[in-house]
Parts: structure tokens; sequence; C-alpha cells
């Protein structure tokens, strides 16, 4: 039966629209299913009686610092002090629709959407004081909120006198002019991180704290580690009584899908982990070992993505030309803290709190999945640990919706440590094969880049286990062979680039993986053209400087080499016999817009293989740089991450099932094998905000193989550079 | 099946029924709502959960709470209580310098395994007052991050080195 009052309630602000919405008090938020107009100024932000504005972000924080350099944004344009601006929770009946925290676009396709609102926001408030103080706006000066006339400071009037809770009620046209960046109080300063002080007390709810009333513990049970996209898991026998002595625990099973649920957690813990099932066993896999050779040899679609000139001939007159390899492994996100969810799923409705990236794009999936409308489908973001991309977010908050479905309960379900790993939507594996060619004076004619990987998915595991056919996600650049990290930050006449993309369903689940495939794009890029310097005869810098013209690509270069104190040399021309030797590496990279330059220092262990980063320098263009302190902590990540990609990380299989299940079989770095390192920001406050949370990864993934060259004279042909595969390369030489 | 337990957490006695076996990890987060301790890999093997149980680190994932009874459990939440108690300090600081400096340093990212850092900071710098770079990471190493805060944490445990010395910050 529908009820009544949702049906006014979403009836009345579908019907009347407008106006009743610009009536709606700020607290009445909430109350109906949104996204809220966009085109509203209530929508972004909100001022109160005392004097505090909320801003209404829909980027999520994710430890990287939105919810500290949004407001600075629109601080700033309000004439706020930071303390004056709060954030709310992302939720999908009170937060716009920005679209997902993906692609590094808080600052990049947020900072323009909050500036310009809260410029609009300014101008109304500005005007109201105008009328109060009866004197022209341009007699107006404001400082924490607090208008006052020029010369007679002690006529005044606060923002939340003016306004105080109620409504703006206009429209957001986007047309109110923004300050100048000489005007900034605000932006580009390091304001502190504003989520940090409970992260260190333990005062901070994390979505792995969150519990509800009446609310059951579940755990999931699936098979350790998945099987090939397309075969799903398919149950064959599920032995009910395996769990009859855990009184509280009862099982819970909708096709293929199985999952536990008990009042108590360590009831459904042990449930989960004694429930007897017998899940098919067909080998649908590779195997680690054949990995890259089928994927070479697999049939592909094939597309041409940049052709200029004649590679060809070019390659063929060249005085020098390389090639260069690269296989790179499938990585998984494995978020420190497995993905949970709590949902409370009735039968018209249901309420979903999870740890997405996009509040928006999880509900339309659960909608899907429950048979409900998606006004009807409640979202609300609580922080888990970093996910760095797709990890299993949607599928928890699927699980957990199912589970309370069936129990007719609110569900909390927590992964556990091997369905997280196990059931990743990995970063896929990638052929990368480059050819390169330069003249005799170090110019480079020629380039040509053969890429293979297959794509994203698109169905949860949840979804599939309960009947959804598996789908791949719909083409994007950032998961294909593109010009950016391609050999594009130099000038080369003769460019071919071809994307061979694998057969999804015949392979891992994919999923975006922080700077997805870029660093697989740069071990094999930037090493050739390592190479054509080496060959050339010239320090890898310098060449690398002869062969740009772009300001912010040398400016990122010129950047790190100087934070690295880079004295010229041509790379491996101090080889060593002793055991232990050092290198060093420079490398360019991007991820969809912002620059990323990076040098390596590591050493290299010839008898035992190890090979450990001692010092990465990164710097990063990424235009106006709002909170260069979040930024430095950014790039601070991506090269600790980094480093723990190129010589730990890699998913392993077997032919039936992934094998990295836990920290034991999927190893990260450590304390022990951390780097220094040393962050640059290329501030350029007049250009617009590009992302930062990717863009140097790339860039230091070439730098840490360019070392290990530089000091083996060995080029490595895949990643990640364990001990055996160090040892194998160096004994072929 | 579930009887009456007795365990100290915090300087505080608190009667929890649990089955024996259970974790002490989920007695701490669903009995008693800490959100210090927290699950990360039920393995021992990442930190997450990380307590200390008479002043020695101590991963509760895989510490059944029938062999706490009888000790004393301190959490990230008890953290400054039981530095003023150690310090003899007249009053329990907002913070166990440890805190304070992962705050200076800004350390934090998605702070999630921030939990048994702090723990284990605060554990080694109990025992070794001066730790040299080496000795710190050698401590730490049980202890991963994923967002890669590494160099700030050593910086930050150096930093704490030095103000519970006496030092400047």
């Amino acid at each position: 039966m529908t009820d009544r009052r949702d049906f006014l309630k979403a009836g009345g602000a579908l019907v009347i629209g407008f106006s009743l919405r610009g009536m709606l008090p700020a607290q009445g938020r909430g109350t109906v299913a949104g996204p809220p107009d966009a085109k509203l100024i209530d929508t972004w932000l909100a001022i109160h009686a005392d004097n505090t504005a909320t801003v209404y972000i829909g980027f999520a924080e994710l430890g990287q610092g939105t919810t500290t350099g949004l407001p600075q944004i629109a601080a700033d344009e309000l004439d706020l002090d930071m303390s004056q601006v709060r954030t709310v929770r992302l939720d999908t009946n009170v937060t716009p629709n920005q679209g997902g925290t993906y692609s590094s676009a808080s600052i990049a396709r947020g900072g323009p959407q909050v500036r310009t609102a809260a410029a609009e926001a300014r101008a109304a408030l500005l005007s109201l004081a105008s009328t109060k103080l009866g004197e022209p706006v341009d007699r107006l000066t404001v400082a924490a909120g607090v208008v006052s006339v020029m010369d007679s400071p002690q006529r005044r009037v606060t923002y939340g006198e003016l306004v105080g809770d109620k409504p703006f009620g206009i429209p957001f046209t986007g047309t109110a002019p923004v300050k100048q960046s000489g005007q900034y109080k605000l932006v580009g300063t390091k304001v502190p991180r504003r989520d940090m002080p409970d992260k260190v007390t333990g005062q901070y709810t994390y979505l792995q704290h969150v519990r509800v009333p009446g609310m059951l513990h579940a755990r999931v049970v699936r098979p350790r580690g998945q099987r090939a996209y397309g075969a799903g898991a398919k149950v064959l026998a599920v032995d009910a009584g395996s769990i009859r002595n855990i009184a509280g625990a009862r099982l819970i099973r909708r096709g293929d899908f199985v999952g536990v649920v008990a009042e108590n957690e360590w009831d459904a813990v042990r449930a989960a982990r004694q429930l007897n099932v017998t899940w098919e066993t067909a080998p649908t896999l590779p195997g680690s070992a054949s990995l890259h050779d089928q994927m070479r040899a697999s049939k592909t679609t094939d597309r041409v993505v940049t052709e200029k000139g004649d590679v060809a001939g070019a390659i063929e007159r060249a005085a020098h030309n390389v090639s260069q390899k690269c296989l790179g492994p499938y990585q998984a996100h494995a978020p420190f803290a497995p993905n949970a969810a709590v949902a409370d799923v009735k039968a018209d409705s249901a309420l979903v709190m999870c740890s997405t990236q996009d509040v928006y794009g999880t509900r339309n999936g659960l909608s899907r999945l429950l048979g409900l409308p998606v006004p009807k489908v409640r979202v609300q973001y609580y922080e888990g640990s970093g996910t760095y991309g797709h990890s299993c977010y949607d599928d928890v908050a699927q699980a957990a919706a199912i589970l309370s479905q069936e129990s007719g309960k609110p569900v909390r379900l927590q992964f556990m440590r091997w369905d997280e790993h196990g059931w990743d939507n990995y970063g896929p594996a990638h052929v990368g094969e480059v050819r390169a060619a330069a003249d005799a004076q170090g110019k480079i004619v020629a380039y040509e880049y053969h890429g293979w990987q297959h794509g994203w998915t698109n169905t949860e595991t949840t979804a599939q286990l309960t009947g959804a056919a598996p789908a791949e996600w719909p083409g994007g650049a950032a998961q294909q062979v593109n010009a950016l990290d391609c050999g594009g930050m130099y000038d080369i006449a003769n460019v071919k680039l071809v994307n061979h993309q694998l057969p999804g369903l015949s392979y891992l689940k994919g999923g975006w993986l922080r700077s997805p495939l870029d660093l697989s794009f740069s071990f094999a890029s930037e090493q050739a053209i390592d190479q054509l310097a080496y060959l050339a005869g010239l320090d890898p810098y310098e060449f690398r400087q002869r062969n740009m013209s772009n300001e912010r690509w040398l400016g990122v270069l010129n950047a790190a080499a100087k934070a690295a104190n880079w004295t010229p040399r041509r790379a491996a021309s101090k080889l060593s016999e002793a055991k232990i030797v050092t290198g060093r590496g420079i490398g360019v990279g991007t991820h969809l817009a912002s620059y990323g330059g990076a040098v390596a220092e590591i050493e290299v262990n010839k008898e035992t293989g190890r090979v450990v980063a001692k010092h990465l320098y990164g710097a990063i263009d990424c235009g106006q740089a709002v909170n260069p302190g979040n930024i430095e902590s950014q790039i601070t990540g991506q090269l600790v991450q980094t480093a723990s990609r190129m010589f730990k990380e890699e998913v392993t299989m077997s032919t039936t099932a992934v094998t990295s299940l836990d920290w034991s079989s999927y190893p990260i770095l450590r304390f022990d094998e951390c780097p220094e390192v040393t962050a640059v920001v290329v501030q350029r406050l007049d250009q617009r905000s590009t992302g930062a949370g990717e863009e140097v990864m790339a860039a230091a993934a070439g730098a840490i193989a360019n070392a290990f060259f530089d000091a083996t004279g060995v080029r490595m042909e895949q990643y990640p550079l364990t001990p055996s595969r160090v040892l194998a390369a160096l004994k072929k030489g | 099946m579930a009887g009456e337990l007795k365990i100290r957490v915090n300087e505080r006695m608190h009667t929890v029924a649990a089955a024996p076996d259970t974790p002490l990890l989920y007695v701490l987060m669903n009995d008693l709502g800490l959100h210090g301790p927290r699950f990360g890999c039920g393995l021992a093997q990442c930190g997450s959960c990380s307590v200390l149980v008479n002043g020695v680190e101590t991963r509760s994932c895989v510490t059944p709470v029938s062999t706490v009874q009888g000790k004393s459990i301190t959490t990230l939440e008890g953290l400054p209580v039981w530095y003023a108690s150690q310090k003899k300090l007249a009053k329990t600081p907002e913070m166990h310098p440890v805190q304070q400096a992962l705050l200076d340093e800004q350390a934090v990212q998605c702070g999630y395994c921030f939990n048994g850092m702090i723990v284990k900071a605060c554990e080694l710098l109990s025992k070794n007052a001066h730790p040299t770079d080496a000795q710190i990471r050698t401590a730490m190493n049980g202890h991963l991050c994923r967002c890669g805060t590494y160099p700030r944490v050593i910086k930050a445990i150096q930093r704490a080195s030095v103000v519970m010395a006496g030092g400047a910050q």
C-alpha cells in the first residue's frame, strides 16, 4: 500500500515545483528524493542565523581533503572565515548531484560550481545589505560575513541577520562575477584538513562504525577468489545443516547469492566460515603464468586512436630506434578496511548507507536490483577506508540490500578480507608494445603504441549472482590507449596509437583503479623515450627538454629535476660490479588533464633481486592549487603507492580462481621499504584547477623503471619488479 | 555460549555477555561502542584492530576476549589518560603527543589505519624514547597503510619523541 504522506511529499514538490521548493526551510531538506534542483542557489548553500554557512557539495571525502578544499573556495568567495563554513553528509535526499568522486574531479569539476554559486549568493546578500543599510553595493565591504559601509564600519549587518536560515529563493544563473586570484585569502593556502582531529582521536564515524536499531549482522558466502567475469560463481549444493549449531545464524540464499545473518556479529562471522557450500570449480581463467600470452593472442576489437604522418617510414629512416614492451599486472584496490554497508529495505522504500564514490549512481543500481522506483531509494555516504577507485562499495551495498530484503530487518554487512581482495573490480592487466625513433640530433621523429586490455565491468557481483547478466562498461578514454600518456607530452610528427580491446567476460572483473592503466602506459612509453636518449648519447632529462615545447610539461619536468638536484649524465654510465647498485631515473605522465613529473632514486641488490626506492620526487601542475598542503599529501600518497605497485602488487590466479586473498598473498609496500618523498606543487593560480589525485603516479612509474636501467643497464619488460623477475632479467642481460 | 565476562578497558571495568572465543575486537566495537579499534583483515596482518594489553600492542581481531580478563586494555580513546598516568602528569592532555604530532605533520589521509599506527607508535615511544629512523621502521613494519602516509608517520613519531622529551615542537 502506498504511504499517502510519502506520496504527498514526493508529489507535492513535483507538481508545485519551484515556488514550494523556494519556500522550504533549510531543515526541510531530506524529506524529498533528490537530486535537488541544481539551478537554485538554495541547493548549493544556506546562510544561518548565527552567521555561518552550510555548503552542500556532491563530492565525497575519501581522505583526499575534499571537505576542506571545496569549503575553502566557498568561504573565500563569500568572504567568510573557514570556521564559519561547514558541509553535510552526502545524501541523495540532500546534496546535489555533481557526478561521482572519481577522475580527481572534486576541485576540477566541483570547484567552479561551488565558486559561482557562492559568488551569486554573495551578490544577493550584498543587494539585501544595500537596501538595509541604504548604501549602494559599491560602498559596501565584507569580512567574516559582516557587511559594513566603507568609511563607517559601525554601520553594519551580518549575513545571518539578512537571511538567517531563510531560503534565498533565487535561481542559480552562474553569471555573478567571481574573484580574481589576487583577491583570494584562502584559496592557494594550506588550510589544515578539517576531518583530521576526529580521525586521530577515534571520534570519527566511519561506515564500519554505523549501527542502527534492530539490525542484524551479516556476511556473504562466496568462493575464495573470483572466476572469469562471465562465469560468475555457481552453487552446486548448500548444506544448511552445517551451521545448525550456531543458534542465532540464519542462511539466506537467492540464486547463487549466499549469505548469513545473525544478531551477534561473531555468530555471523563463524557461520559464514562454517557454512558448507559446494561451488563449481571448472577452469575459466588463463592462470597467472599464461595471462599475458592469452591476452596477446586474444581476438580483439581494434581501434586506431590516433594516426598522423608516416610512422613506418620515419622509423626506417631514423638514426635510432627502439622497441619496448610492458606486461602489466592486475592490481587490486584492496581498501584497508573491507567495504561495509547498512541497508534497511522495506516493501516500498530503501535506505542504504555505504562508502560509494557516487551516491546517485549507487542509487540507480539499487533501484534496478530491488525493483523499487529510483526516488524510493535513499543512499547516504559514510567514509570508509581509502578506496582509490571502484572497490567493492557498490557490491557490498547491493548485498546488504538483498540480505535486508530477505530477512525483513535492517542489515549491517561487512565484507571479510578475502571477499574484498578476491571479488574486487581489479585495475586491468595490460600488454603494451611501443616503437619509437629519434634522429641523429636527438629529436623524436616517430612513435607507435599498441595496447591490449579489457575494460570495466558494469554488473556488480551481487546482481550477477542473483541473476543479472554480466555486462561491460561502455567505453571511455581512461580505459584505453590514449594520447595523453602515450607520447602526448612530446612533439612528435609521426604517431600511431592503436587500442586492442579484449573480451572482458573471459577475464577478471575490471574497474577504475587510481590512475587507470597510466602506470602501464608509462612503464612502456617512458622507457622507450629514455632508451632513445641513451642511444642518442644524451642525458635523459636534457633529451626530454629538447623534445617538449609545452611550458607546463616543461614546468613539472624541471620542477622534479630541480627538487632532486639532477646533474647531467647519460643513463647507465656508472654501472658497477658491486652487489648493491644505485640508479636514478626521470619520467613524466598524467591521468586526464594535469601534468606530472618525477625522479626516482633506487637501490638494486643484484644477488637477491630486491629493488628499493630510496627517494622519490614528484611534481604536479594541476592549474590552480586550491590547497597546496592537501596536494602535497596527495603526491606523497601517489609516490608511495606507485612504489608499492611497481615493486609489490600483483593479483595472482590459478586457472580456477584468484589466489590473492589477503595481505600475505597480495603484499603491499611496508615501512621498511618506504622511500623518502619530496612533493612539489607548481602553483598556477590563474589557470583552472584540473585534479591532483592521480597524475604523478604514471610519471613515477616511468622514473622507477628508468632508474632500474640506470643502475643495471637492463630494461625491465614486466612489473612489479619482484626479486625473481629482477634476477631473471639480470641473468638474461 | 555467551556468558558474563569482566574486562578492564580504558581504566573502567565492563561486564559483557560474550562467548569466550569471541575476538576482543567485536566486544570493543559492538558491546562497548568504541571507534578506535576497527576491523581490517581479521587475520592479524594489518594492525587496524590494535589495542594495548598491559601496555603491549595486541591484535584484538585474533585475541579471544576470555584471555584478557584481569588485564588492562587501552584503546585509541584511552591513550591520553594512559600517557598521563605513565608520565605522572597532573592533568590529562587532550591528545597523546603522537596524536598531536600526526596533526602537525598533516599525516592522515583516509585515517582508517591510524588507530593501529597511533597505538603502535605510543607503545614504541613508551619503551624507546628516542628511536632511530631504522628502529621506527622496524617497530611499525607490521602496520600497513594503503594511502601511503608512511613518510609522514615516521616524521610525526620523531616529532612526538622530541616533544615527549620536553624539547621544542
